[in-house]
């Protein structure tokens, strides 16, 4: 894993800025014109995966640390933002803003208890303390229990736009989804991005050079978290639904699958490998149970044949091209 | 204390489940020397390396610092002290570029390590700062490089630059030759000369050649402790230190491991 992560987790030159600004506008342009063709709800499931992915991958990809608990994140965003749209009829963009807020007190906690262990005792750690939130959902009133928060309004935004409206749903979604992009964007490429590579490059040398490295990975932990929760909140509202499906552990492993496929500590990898994994998910439904099957099929092909991910390889054929 | 020893060791020990790899362990390195620490495999230089920056809790004993009892500190307080070691392996950010490994170092001086709004353009201004330590250890042509792409060599020369970024008072340098070729030992030597003005260094080393050439003071370490400390005329002919290297106290110790 952490060969993989090294293997991609390169440094952006001034040509590889360019190429990034390049795939963000084509990303834009994406979201803009896909409406026309295809369904919008799926598209919005798209982009709330996609920001889950990214916001993982902040921490995996950037950060070094392999997260089994980012279920509970995304989980619990969700469940806040539709508890409090239904319950207290807060508008929908307040009701996703309590959502992030919750989860990043969720998220410090829980990094507070996990960044003392590294590698797989991390992993698990996590993973325990997502099963300690799946309980809790499934005990605690407010949650519904097996029955979830169904028929969450999505309300009016700032109370005025009704998003009932799925092309004003669409635009709310994509605006949440670009700027949470931005801002991992901008995180990877600060002063604390530049400290967090250091860390996942050589841990001890990080603190040889005087950084206490528990701390920034404390910080990368809620950020990711947060960010998490805000991607689970604005799914609660697409779907006006809130369940155990978000809360589950098998949640916190296909985002690790999303983020592997579309390729680990990239921009973009993430992104595209939640649109794969939904895609499929989708158009493979009728076969069943066999979706799991077809799921873990290409997993297995992607870590044997491009270990880098769909996004990972590409950059790296592109990079090889050049230097030819 | 005396003024003149910038760190002091008093009766350190350290116990791994009753096996002793450090015992009674009292050094003074004179500030503005060059201290080497010498002694066979297994002898616990390295463990002492890792006591001295608390990667190690010592079992018992104190370790002073400019007359600081820095024994119960974090090893991050430690380098912020001022005390700043290499490690045994190479120790570079192996996919960051090689200007941007010092900067690194330089970064945290600027206090906004944590703005994780900020470009990490607002960094560039160090880099004025980052090529001056890169032309000191001669590595400038190669501050675009990714670092992984560096000869073995280079790296640990880059090591060097990234622990003078620091600007620490006190240099741990845990084995800075190991693995190289002679005409690279050499480089490294002179370099390490060169840096020690105005600081003092502490090193790990197995090269007699290095430690005859450049260092003031050696302690001789064996099974835990020292056996012999002083210039290198009188530790090499110590007949303690000649059997704890040769097994016999008839030959004179010549450049043991080449």
């Amino acid at each position: 894993m952490a060969a993989v992560i090294q293997a991609v987790g390169t440094t952006a030159g001034g040509a590889e800025t360019r190429a990034l600004r390049l795939a963000f506008l084509a990303m834009v342009a994406i979201i803009a014109i896909a409406p026309l063709a295809v369904y919008p709800i799926f598209l919005m499931k798209v982009m709330c995966f996609a920001l889950f992915a990214c916001a993982f991958n902040l921490l995996i990809g950037f950060g070094g640390l392999l997260s089994f608990g980012h279920a509970m994140f995304f989980g619990m965003g969700g469940y806040v933002a539709a508890y409090s749209a239904k319950e207290w009829g807060v508008t929908p963009e307040l009701a996703v803003l309590l959502a992030t807020a919750c989860t990043a007190v969720l998220a410090w906690v829980a990094g507070l208890l996990a960044i003392r262990r590294q590698g797989i005792y991390f992993a698990m750690i996590t993973l325990a303390l997502a099963q300690m939130v799946f309980f809790f959902c499934l005990q605690a009133p407010f949650t519904g229990g097996e029955d979830g928060i169904q028929s969450v309004p999505r309300g009016k935004l700032f109370g005025v736009v009704d998003l009932a409206d799925n092309r004003a749903m669409y635009v709310f979604v994509a605006a949440i989804f670009l700027g949470g992009f931005l801002l991992i964007w901008r995180i990877v490429h600060s002063p604390f991005g530049q400290v967090l590579k250091a860390i996942r490059e050589n841990e001890p040398r990080a603190i040889s050079l005087g950084y206490d490295t528990d701390r920034y990975k404390l910080v990368a932990f809620i950020l990711s978290g947060t960010l998490s929760g805000l991607a689970g909140g604005t799914k609660s509202l697409v779907f006006q639904l809130a369940s155990l499906t978000d809360v589950h552990w098998s949640m916190s492993g296909e985002v690790v699958l999303m983020t592997l496929v579309g390729g680990l500590g990239t921009l973009f990898g993430p992104v595209v490998g939640a649109a794969v994994i939904v895609t499929m998910q989708n158009y493979l439904a009728q076969l069943g149970a066999w979706v799991t099957v077809v799921q873990g099929a290409i997993f297995v092909v992607c870590v044997l044949a491009f270990r880098r991910g769909i996004v990972g390889e590409l950059g790296a054929l592109f990079k090889g091209r050049k230097l030819r | 204390m005396s003024e003149e020893n910038i760190l002091e060791t008093r009766k350190l020990v350290k116990e791994f489940r009753g096996f002793v790899a450090v015992s009674d362990v009292s050094l003074q390195v004179r500030r503005g020397h060059i201290h080497a620490l010498i002694g066979p495999n297994g002898a616990g230089k390295t463990t002492v390396f890792n006591l001295l920056t608390k990667f190690l809790q010592p079992t018992s004993g104190q370790i002073l610092f400019k007359g600081h009892d820095i024994t119960t500190e974090r090893p991050a307080q430690i380098a912020r002290r001022g005390i700043v070691r290499s490690f045994q392996i190479s120790a570079t950010f192996p996919h960051l570029t090689v200007l941007e490994n010092v900067r690194v170092a330089l970064q945290r001086q600027l206090g906004t390590s944590f703005h994780f709004w900020k470009s990490e353009r607002t960094l560039d201004r160090l880099n004025d700062r980052a090529m001056e330590l890169l032309r000191t250890v001669n590595l400038e042509e190669f501050a675009d490089t990714v670092t992984v792409e560096l000869p073995y060599g280079r790296k640990r020369v880059l090591e060097i630059a990234t622990t003078l970024a620091m600007d620490p008072e006190l240099m741990l340098l845990d084995e800075p030759t190991q693995g190289m070729g002679h005409e690279d030992v050499d480089r490294v030597t002179q370099l390490i000369k060169k840096v020690s003005a105005n600081r003092t260094v502490l090193m790990v080393e197995h090269n007699m050649n290095v430690v005859a050439t450049i260092a003031d003071t050696i302690s001789v370490l064996q099974r835990g402790q020292v056996i012999a400390e002083g210039p290198y005329g009188v530790v090499s002919k110590n007949p303690q230190v000649l059997e704890a290297y040769m097994g016999s106290a008839e030959t004179e110790l010549q450049g043991a491991h080449g």
